[in-house]
């Protein structure tokens, strides 16, 4: 019975390995910044580069970075929820926009609308290689003492919106966790 | 008309390169280009997971590639510039991560698997050797024997 029953046990836990395995998106890595302090960084503003932006100075809020870019595919079918989300107030969103050419991204804000309290700049791509970005969109909640407590890399959608972002968000704000 | 295709032709083998991504500029240090080369075809490109930072053209590997050469002409470490590395990427970044215990199962898993194999063979092996092994006549099937062949070829083996 056992020589039946033994190659049956291994390749039925060969076969859960490979479901698994198949199961996961590849493009999702792991990030060890989650509960590591956020990069600091200053970076000049992009609507008014003589201005500039530190990840410092969003000290004791809760607030979301958000990496965008004018020629990033998914960052469009991101953006009407982005919209939608800042309205809401929930949680003030921070752009960085990364690699982009500034006309591009003044034009794609006004065409398509700004969420963001700002955006800064960041030209060269080193602030976001601090924060381990390697596909736009990627999205960051930071918390009151500026540690980084989630981040999705790829488009955020309503789902993890509202069953992780938003009531993380909250939680944070009530200073329960 | 074979000849405008054969100037089509000429024209792009001569202007096509022109019309790549321009190389990026080497480094007034061979030694050190020889170094990040030999250091980024141990990186993984996390936009195209299956290339190495050395050979993929993607924008990030570049700019990867870039702040690399500059932490070496700043005199780091290898060591130095791959633990940079891996706080922001991770350990996914490394095409041999480093053995903690998050790898144990990656790095020791064949070896358990060819131990196992290992054993089970000897066992099979063993199991196959007790089955041929010669298993001598009582004297009962001897006599038997004798006599269905009759008396003479049992003398003649005795």
């Amino acid at each position: 019975m056992l020589r039946y029953l033994l190659p049956l046990g291994i390749f039925i836990v060969l076969v859960v390995f490979l479901a698994i395995g198949l199961g996961r998106d590849p493009h999702e890595v792991p990030s060890p910044l989650i509960n590591k302090a956020a990069p600091t960084f200053r970076l000049p503003q992009l609507k008014d580069p003589s201005k500039t932006f530190s990840a410092e100075e969003m000290r004791g809020k809760v607030w979301i970075l958000n990496v965008w870019a004018s020629w990033c595919i998914s960052c469009r079918d991101e953006h009407p929820l982005l919209i939608e989300y800042a309205k809401s107030g929930a949680v003030p969103i921070y752009g960085l926009n990364y690699k982009d050419q500034r006309d591009n991204a003044l034009q794609w804000l006004s065409e398509l609308g700004d969420p963001y309290v700002l955006s800064a700049a960041d030209e060269d791509g080193r602030v976001a290689i601090d924060y381990g970005v390697y596909g736009a969109p990627e999205t960051y909640l930071i918390d009151k003492n500026g540690t980084i407590r989630f981040k999705q890399v790829g488009a955020v959608t309503p789902d993890v919106w509202e069953k992780t972002i938003l009531p993380l968000a909250q939680e944070l704000n009530r200073g329960t966790k | 008309m074979p000849r405008l295709i054969g100037l089509v032709f000429l024209v792009l083998v001569v202007f096509g390169p022109a019309l790549g991504k321009d190389a990026q500029p080497l480094a007034n240090d061979p030694a050190l280009e020889k170094r990040l080369n030999n250091l980024s075809k141990e990186l993984r490109c996390l936009v195209c997971q299956n290339e190495t930072l050395a050979d993929s053209q993607a924008d990030l590997a570049e700019d990867l590639r870039r702040e690399i050469r500059e932490q070496m002409q700043a005199g780091k470490s290898d060591q130095e510039i791959i633990n940079f590395l891996t706080q922001r990427y991770g350990q996914f970044i490394l095409y041999r991560p480093q053995v903690t215990p998050t790898t144990y199962l990656l790095w020791f898993g064949p070896f358990v698997l060819l131990l196992a194999g290992l054993v089970i063979l000897f066992k099979y092996i063993k199991q196959r050797r007790d089955l041929i092994e010669e298993q001598p006549l009582t004297v009962d099937q001897r006599k038997m024997a004798e006599d269905l062949l009759g008396s003479d070829s049992g003398k003649e083996s005795a």
